[in-house]
């Protein structure tokens, strides 16, 4: 489904992916693991199609396209999406206004007709219920003053409606208690299926216990220098990362 | 001949012409205030509350100054610019004089009629002489200017005890009839106490001509009175407008005054609150959307006077291609205002290189136990906003529009009657080239 080919990517002429190569199926979970600073966030990013960053070599290929020309936009309408670590305020656009917009956007994009509103308003209940979220909730600005845990919870909230094939959660752990980590992976894990495939960008082992990734790799220094399944997790937590150094 | 030396040569002839039945108050303050005027003349850039704002070009103009009215203005031509589905008390002025036809007046409640005939009429003689011309600023000339040839406008006058059962609409327009035409309404309101009026203010230049309108409102809120007050600024490119409001609150009073502005050549609001009592409270409301060469000057005064009262000041502004925006809010607490909570808010977003805003918050405080905060941001739109909402399938051209418009908003949420706020989120979308699925 996911090919990243040789991906290096500078910001500010800075380079900081160094020739990164994916390859991930539909049906698969993936989790990227590596220290601060190592190029974990800017590989989210980059896939996401940020305009910060400059890809100056490789591609990112999906579902046999190549994305590189791609804004972010289409690159969403193509199925990727990218949880955020740090979820943007939006003052004035209610969670509900933001998701319909999105959606009806999606849908315009592949020619589709707007969802009506009563089909809409099943969907986000529906969707809302499976990541327990209050409904008062949906009409609050998005992200305006949530708590960490709300912010990642409506995140998943808006994969859940939006049903991407390539989901990328960019250390979606963080900031999240164990009750609030157990209620956004069992929401992953419930829109997980055959056709679809996870890329999990964490810190740590914690949320692997939850979502249980196919493969594991290290990113470390912009590259890739250690891929296994998901004992290498284990093994990290453990260790730590010096040892692959 | 300079439009001042028109001006004030023609006053005499002015106040020869059929203005005899007048009270001899109302020709004394004519003639202190042409006075005042030929002393003062037009501000200039030189003038440090006239600094970003030059009017000089538009002087430069060979206004009609007592434009005849063109008679054929019938419903089909305005009624796009009334806010027809409500059910409204209408004052429609055409080329300065009142269109009775038009309008929709009362004298049952509470007076909803027109300056002319107060002015003339016994009757009102004790509302005149307490009111007219009071609250002024007399510093401003080109209130000055206005009260020289003060002749019409609204004359809104609501007993104590009065919850008025429909908002009042003011509409001024100039269908030109001359080519370029100068109009000065003057609006008189007085709230009585216990009372509450909703007031929507308007001004439409009809044709392609040059139109400089000098209008000015003088508002008094009696105790524990209520007025909000809606001016829409959404004129033509070929009109400008300066605006001057002067409100004095009684005790325990509410006003609220919200500007908004999204068209129009140049428009100057000077807008002036002076708390004449305790428990007051004071709001003022703007939202500027502009382009191309459009100019809005903001100048807003509250004079804090007696203790525990608040004022809540939120402006809001976006600026596009060529436009300038100005914001000049001036807060004065005075000694004996202790317990004062004043909160003033100036945010705005320039979207072009070529747009420019130069806000100036302003605080006088003399009391020492008092809460007053101010916070002025100018700034671009978030780029990581952008992306996050890019991200989720939202294109980066309606992304963009949706930020703006959400930008606004919460100037928009504070509109009371939901008929207006429609028409003015329309506005807004239309201003931002954005088709919104969805009332925000």
């Amino acid at each position: 489904m996911l090919e990243v080919k040789n991906l290096h990517a500078n910001i500010n002429g800075k380079e900081i992916l160094k020739g990164i190569n994916l390859e991930i199926k539909a049906g698969e979970v993936h989790a990227i693991m590596g220290p601060n600073g190592s190029g974990k966030s800017t590989l989210a990013s980059v896939i996401a199609g940020k305009e910060e960053f400059e890809v100056t070599e490789g591609s990112v290929v999906l579902n046999g396209e190549d994305l590189s020309d791609f804004a972010p936009e289409k690159r969403a309408h193509k199925g990727v999406f990218l949880s955020f670590q740090y979820p943007i305020e939006i003052p004035g656009v209610t969670v509900t206004n933001f998701i319909k917009t999105a959606i009806n956007e999606t849908r315009k994009a592949k020619g589709l007709e707007e969802l009506p509103a009563k089909e809409m308003l099943h969907l986000i209940r529906e969707k809302a219920d499976l990541l327990e979220i209050d409904r008062k909730f949906l009409s609050r600005s998005l992200n305006e003053g949530f708590s960490g845990g709300e912010k990642k919870r409506n995140e998943i909230f808006q994969m859940a409606m939006l049903e991407p094939q390539l989901a990328i959660l960019d250390e979606t752990d963080s900031g999240l208690d164990i009750d609030a980590l157990k209620v956004v992976a069992t929401g992953v894990n419930k829109l997980k299926n055959e056709k679809n495939a996870v890329l999990l960008i964490t810190h740590y082992q914690r949320l692997l216990d939850y979502i249980i990734p196919d493969f594991v790799h290290v990113l470390y220094n912009g590259k890739i220098v250690k891929s296994g399944g998901k004992e290498l997790a284990y093994e990290l937590e453990e260790k730590g990362y010096d040892w692959l150094k | 001949m300079e439009l001042k030396e028109k001006l004030v040569s023609s006053f005499l002839a002015f106040e020869n012409k059929g203005n005899i039945d007048l009270d001899s108050t109302v020709h004394a303050i004519r003639l202190e205030a042409i006075q005042n005027f030929e002393k003062d003349g037009f501000p200039t850039k030189r003038d440090e509350e006239w600094k970003y704002t030059n009017l000089n070009p538009l002087l430069k103009h060979d206004f009609s100054l007592f434009p005849s009215a063109e008679k054929s203005v019938g419903f089909k031509n305005i009624k796009d610019y009334l806010i027809n589905d409500i059910d409204s008390y209408t004052l429609i002025f055409v080329d300065g004089e009142f269109n009775s036809f038009l309008s929709e007046t009362t004298h049952d409640e509470c007076d909803v009629c027109v300056l002319s005939s107060a002015l003339a009429r016994p009757k009102y003689k004790m509302v005149i002489d307490n009111y007219l011309n009071t609250i002024a600023n007399k510093n401003i000339s080109l209130s000055e200017l206005n009260t020289a040839f003060v002749k019409e406008g609204a004359f809104i006058n609501i007993p104590k005890n009065t919850i008025v059962p429909k908002p009042i609409q003011i509409i001024n327009f100039s269908t030109g009839s001359e080519k370029e035409v100068l109009l000065q309404p003057r609006n008189l309101i007085v709230v009585g106490e216990n009372s509450h009026v909703q007031i929507i203010e308007r001004h439409q230049n009809l044709s392609k001509n040059t139109t400089l309108t000098n209008s000015v409102t003088e508002i008094f809120v009696h105790k524990r009175a209520i007025i909000d007050y809606y001016k829409i600024q959404n004129d033509t490119d070929e009109s400008s407008l300066i605006d001057s409001t002067f409100i004095s609150q009684k005790q325990q009073s509410v006003a609220s005054v919200n500007t908004f502005s999204f068209g129009g050549k140049m428009t100057r609001n000077n807008l002036e609150f002076y708390q004449e009592g305790e428990h007051i409270n004071s709001n003022l409301n703007g939202i500027t959307i502009l382009n191309n060469k459009q100019h809005v000057d903001n100048h807003t005064l509250v004079d804090h006077k007696f203790p525990n009262c608040e004022s809540h000041e939120l402006y809001k502004g976006i600026y596009a291609d060529k436009s300038v925006g100005v914001f000049n809010g001036k807060v004065i607490v005075r000694q004996a205002a202790q317990k004062t909570n004043a909160f003033q808010q100036n945010n705005s977003i320039l979207i072009d290189d070529g747009a420019a805003i130069n806000s100036k918050p302003q605080l006088e405080i003399f009391a020492d136990d008092v809460k007053c905060s101010h916070g002025c941001t100018i700034g671009q739109l978030d780029e990581s906003a952008l992306f996050y909402m890019q991200s989720r399938g939202i294109p980066k051209q309606e992304a963009k529009a949706l930020l703006l418009y959400a930008f606004g908003n919460d100037v928009v949420e504070k509109i009371k009657i939901p008929q207006l706020k429609t028409l003015i989120s329309k506005f807004i979308a239309k201003k931002l080239n954005v088709q919104l699925g969805f009332e925000l």
